[in-house]
This record gives C-alpha cells, structure tokens and sequence, in this order.
C-alpha cells in the first residue's frame, strides 16, 4: 500500500549511517562477505573485475545542475575522473574504494542522490524518455507518475525480495522512446474518451531469454496506477520461480503460465489491492505535478539561429542530427551525444559533467536528463542560444553530430570492467565509430542502431539493434555473433542471429562489408538500414556477412 | 569462468582475489598478497593449493572472493592462460588505469 515516509532526504541520509556501520563490521571482521554481500549490492556497490563498482540511480533520468556537480566532484575525488552513463539512465563509478564509498553517499545524499535499489531483486530505477516533458508528440511528461513509483517502490517492504530484479520504463510520447516493450513492466501514457490512462505492457525483458512484452491492460484508468502495479508484481512475488535464477524474470513467469492466467491472479489482487489505496496517492500525484511543472518559456525570434545555420555547415549538419523537436516553439531538445570518435560510449569526464551543468543552468532552464544510449540531453534550449551552446560543447569535445547514427554505439562496460562479461564491447564499439567515420560513410548511411553486449546479459542491448553484437568466449577467445533487424522503438523486434561468430578483428570488415551491401540495396538514400533490411529479409544481408558461404 | 579449478603439475594455477578494502586485484604470494602478478605462488600441487585456498578463504578481513585460477610459468612468474585473467593483471583497454599504471608509476620511482 502506498504509505507517506518520512522525507526522502532523512530516509536517504538514515540508509548511508547504517551503510556506513555496515562496512565498519565488515572491516571489523563482524560480517563475513556472505553477510556482508547483500547489504552491499542494497546500496548499489558491486565487486568487478578491477575494483568495487558504485551505481548511482538517476530517478527518470533527470539530474539538475548541482547534482550533476556533485557526480563530477566525485569522479574527481574518489574516482579516476570519469563516470559511465548506463542504459538504464544511471551513473556507474568503475574505481570506488569500499572504505570511501560511505562518504560518497553522504554526499549524494546531500544533493538527494543515492544508490537504493540499483542492485538486487528489487524494483529499480523508473526510466523515461529523455525528451519527458518536452517532445512534441507527448500527451503528458511522464515523470510525475515515474516519481509517484519511486516513492513507493522504494523501501516497499513487500518487494524487496521479488524472485528477481525488477524494471520498469514508462513513456508518454506518440512514438515511445522509452523501450516500454522491453520491460518487466512497461507503461504508454494513452487517452481514451477525454480520460488518461496507461496501455500496461507486461513480461518484457533482454538478457538470455529476450522477449518483447504484452499488453496486460489495454486501458488503465491513471488513479489505478499504483493498485494495479501492486497487483501485477504481487502476482510474480507469489508465483514467480525462485528454483532458477535463470528463470526467475516475470517475462518466465508470464510465458510458462500464460497471460491469460497470469492476469486472473492480477486482477484477483487488484481487486483487493484497490481499496487500500484512498487517494493519498493522488495527492502525491498532483504534488509531483507541481514539481515538474514547465519553466518559463521564453518567447523570442530565431533568426540567429536560422542565420548560424545558413553560414556554418558544421553546425547544421549537427542541428540536423541533434536535435529533437519541441513542443514550444522556438524551442529544441539538444542530443550531446558521449561517442565522438574513439571515445568510451557513455563515459564522461569531470570537466564534461561541470560544463553541461553550467550550460544546462547558461541555455537549459536548469534541466538534465540522462538517456538510456548513454547520451545527455538538455530538453528545453531555446534555438536563439543553439549557436553559443554548439561552440561551447564543440570546444569540449562534445558536439559530435552523430546522435542516431552509425557511431552513436550503445555498448555496456564488457569484460573491460564487468565481471559477468565474456568478452570486451568497448574496443568494438570504438573501432566500428572510427572506421566509419574514416571512411566518411557515417552520413551516407544514415540512421542505424548499433547496440553491443559483452554477455547474454545484454546490457548493450544487443536484441534491439538494428545491428546487434554480442561478445562470447569461445574456447578463450574473443567472438562476436551478430544480430539483425531488431527494434526498441517504432516496431519493437528482437534481433535474429544471423550465422557463426567472428574473432574480434574481423568485426569491423563484417559490419563494413554488412552496410555497403545495405548502400547497395536500399531503395534511395531516404529508406534506413532497418526499413531495408525489414523490405528484403535477411538473405542479401546474411550473404554480405558470410561471402564465403555464397560462393561455395 | 569456473572458480572450481584445482591445479596440478602439468596445470598449475595461482589464487586471486579484491583487496577488501580498496577493492584491487591481489595474488597470493609467498608472504600474503600482492598486486603484482609476476610476484603469485604458482601452485603445482592439489593437496598444497586447497589448503592454500582454505587459508585465502580464512583471510577475509585482507581480501574477497578468492579463487583459484589457470596459470603458466612463465620467464618473469606466473601468465595468465585466459584472457579474462589477462585483463585483471593489466587493467581495462580503454583508458591506461588499473595494475598496468600501477606497475609504470612504481617502475618510474625506482
């Protein structure tokens, strides 16, 4: 039920003390690591292959200045000066000591950050779409009701000990950028008959067994929000496996029962479920609401930017990649994407961190988000100040005009940190953007989605790339097996294998080979890889990658 | 990666495993651990690594998740067989962090 705490910052602050006695015992010999692991992986601390690992949950992806400050003053001071954005709009540190980690949550609690429910079978990070609030095509930013199930999925004394973790993604966009599909639970913000509700997705989910999920709800009423998501993962909590670690995700549970059985149980709760919830929660909503009003819009000509645009190709050619379309005009979502050629995707410095902060306050009403592929977005630029924000990113290395392209790469940490990883995805990912970019075929080519994953976790989100690869170890090598055709937006697919894997140094001339058979191919230079590939199957494409099969 | 592997002569192996407190990769040598690999006890025999590895697994307030891994002998101590191990003695591709830059900084102030 949903149960008004005490404020966060007293909550956030109460877990860091006993974080901090936590690792005092370990030290002390107290706790063994058996005991001692658990409470760890709580407050998001992770063992990896070179040190511990601190995860730091980013609510719905928005940061403001000063939290984005403090994240940099952390990579600074107990870290090696950089941060890693993840897929799940959070911030990973690679190179925490355990003896330092209280203090940097004491002062992420001081900027109402913390590290609750990054790990363990418990409900993690909400996430959104970076453009919430903002995109043109929204019914409604989503992030009053992404922060009404953060309040209560935190601490929810039911669910801390759910049979496995638990995500869920809520989108309020025509088109949803959110991956709702991909999903434990997945949420599309719909409206029907002058009402506002929720298309309720269900059993979604990537890693071993990748699966897109189904729709459980076609029509929630919004006021039912919190009962029917008590529901749904009180039914998994009941009936979902703990006998396979392996088969413990809803997607299992809903596939292995069926969904029509699966809902019974559902509704069955949520019919008693309902009357515990008596509005306290609507009023929660419409405080959220408040919080996340709109700024103040400016209202003012745009003719330097249309100008800047007509005398500097380089800055057009990056409006015209970066930017996303905003509700108000005169207004844009800029893309500062974090895979210039030859960078880590996702890593960012702690200069990089305190310039979008100063930026983000200079031309952004003050307003952060973290995007699932590991980009920043600042949502509310209006176009007047694009020409001064370019320069300023561009002298930061940040204005590489590639958002949605070739080189715009999702790829996890890989066996370069990971500990669960076969193989490495950083060195890959690197290689593919700077090749292409070399070969000047990144424009040509247009929109694509390379996603690569150094396990069958799929961190990187290999199923849904127009392109995925995945790292394995094949009798200790390095392999990658590519996927095709697979989508996390406009018509959500998981990616097929398409034959036998590649060692690490033929990756870039398969990919290369792959796409110059797609500029063959396509219709005109408007029709994407993904169109192309869905128009014409994976026969012409398969034989790029596997010539030698052709010819024998 | 098995952590189950027990070394014999013709496969030896070393033990490894985080120091507790900051969290770097350690090897067991012969006066406790070390961070530099090339310093490990290679272990040749079942019976001397299993107690070895009982012991590592006693010394939890020094270090965590000991485990006993595939190694040869090599000119300057023990190699890596597994690229996974490879990685854990030098450190990550993308940037020039972990035991590789600690192996440089210490080389430079001798």
């Amino acid at each position: 039920m949903f149960d008004a705490r005490p404020s966060d910052a007293e909550y956030v602050r109460h877990r860091v003390s006993q974080f901090r006695a936590q690792v005092a015992r370990r030290l002390d010999g107290s706790l063994t690591e058996d005991e001692f692991r658990p409470l760890r992986l709580m407050n998001g601390v992770y063992l990896q292959l070179h040190a511990y690992m601190l995860r730091i949950a980013i609510p719905y992806g928005t940061l403001s200045p000063d939290q984005m400050r403090m994240l940099a003053y952390l990579a600074e001071h107990y870290d090696k000066g950089y941060g890693h954005w993840t897929t799940r709009t959070n911030i990973q540190f690679n190179w925490p000591k355990l003896v330092e980690i209280p203090d940097m949550l004491e002062h992420l609690a001081s900027v109402n950050l913390h590290s609750i429910q990054t790990s363990g079978n418990t409900i993690r990070n909400t996430t959104t779409d970076a453009f919430a609030g903002a995109a043109q095509d929204e019914i409604t930013d989503p992030r009053p009701y992404a922060e009404l199930i953060r309040k209560w999925s935190t601490d929810h004394a039911e669910f801390q000990f759910l049979p496995r973790k638990f995500k869920i993604a809520i989108s309020g966009g025509a088109r949803d950028r959110a991956l709702v599909s991909a999903h434990d639970i997945g949420l599309r913000i719909v409206e029907r008959d002058g009402l506002r509700g929720f298309e309720v997705w269900v059993g979604g989910g990537l890693g071993r067994t990748p699966m897109l999920g189904k729709v459980i709800r076609d029509f929630l009423p919004e006021e039912d929000l919190l009962p029917y998501l008590e529901a749904i993962i009180a039914a998994y909590n009941l009936t979902g496996r703990r006998d396979n670690k392996y088969k413990a995700r809803i997607k299992i549970t809903v596939a292995e029962r069926g969904l029509d059985v699966f809902k019974a149980d559902v509704e069955e709760e949520f019919r008693f479920r309902r009357a515990d919830f008596r509005g306290i929660d609507q009023e929660a909503l419409a405080g959220f609401r408040e919080r996340f009003a709109p700024p103040a819009f400016r209202n003012a000509p745009v003719d330097g930017f249309e100008a800047e645009r007509k005398a500097n190709p380089a800055f057009r050619s990056w409006t015209d990649t970066n930017l996303h379309p905003h509700r108000i005009d005169g207004y844009a979502s800029v893309i500062v994407t974090f895979k210039a050629p030859g960078a880590t995707p996702g890593d960012a410095s702690a200069e990089q961190m305190r310039l979008l902060a100063d930026l983000a306050e200079r031309y952004g009403h003050a307003d952060i988000r973290i995007s699932h592929d590991q980009n920043v977005v600042l949502p509310h630029v209006h176009k007047s100040d694009l020409p001064a924000l370019y320069l300023a990113l561009r002298e930061a290395g940040l204005a590489t005009a590639n958002a949605g392209l070739t080189s715009d790469i999702i790829a996890c940490p890989g066996m370069d940190y990971c500990t669960l990883a076969t193989a490495r995805s950083i060195p890959i990912a690197q290689e593919i953007a700077e090749h292409f970019r070399a070969e000047g075929l990144e424009e040509e080519i247009g929109k694509l989605n390379i996603r690569i994953s150094g396990c069958i976790n799929a961190c990187g989100h290999h199923h849904l790339g127009h392109i995925g690869i995945l790292g394995l170890d094949r009798a200790g090598v390095e392999n990658y097996q590519i996927t095709l055709g697979g989508d996390g937006y406009d018509i959500p697919a998981i990616g097929q294998r398409a034959g036998a894997g590649f060692p690490a140094e033929e990756v870039v001339p398969a990919i290369d080979r792959l796409l110059r058979a797609y500029l063959e191919l396509r219709e005109d230079a408007l029709e994407p890889f993904i169109d192309a590939y869905r128009r014409l199957g994976p026969a012409p494409f398969k034989a790029a990658l596997y010539p030698e099969t052709v010819d024998a | 990666m098995s952590k189950a592997f027990t070394p014999t002569a013709a496969k030896p192996g070393v033990i490894t495993a985080n120091d507790l407190r900051e969290g770097h990769n350690v090897w067991m040598c012969e006066d406790g651990w070390t961070a530099d690999p090339a310093q490990a006890t290679l272990f040749e025999d079942e019976a001397i690594a299993e107690l070895a590895l009982l012991k590592a697994i006693g010394q939890s307030d020094l270090v965590v998740g000991p485990y006993m891994v595939e190694a040869r002998r090599g000119p300057n101590g023990p190699e890596p067989t597994h690229f996974r191990e490879a990685f854990r003695q030098t450190g990550p591709s993308n940037y020039f962090h972990g035991i590789q830059a600690t192996k440089q900084s210490e080389a430079a102030n001798v």
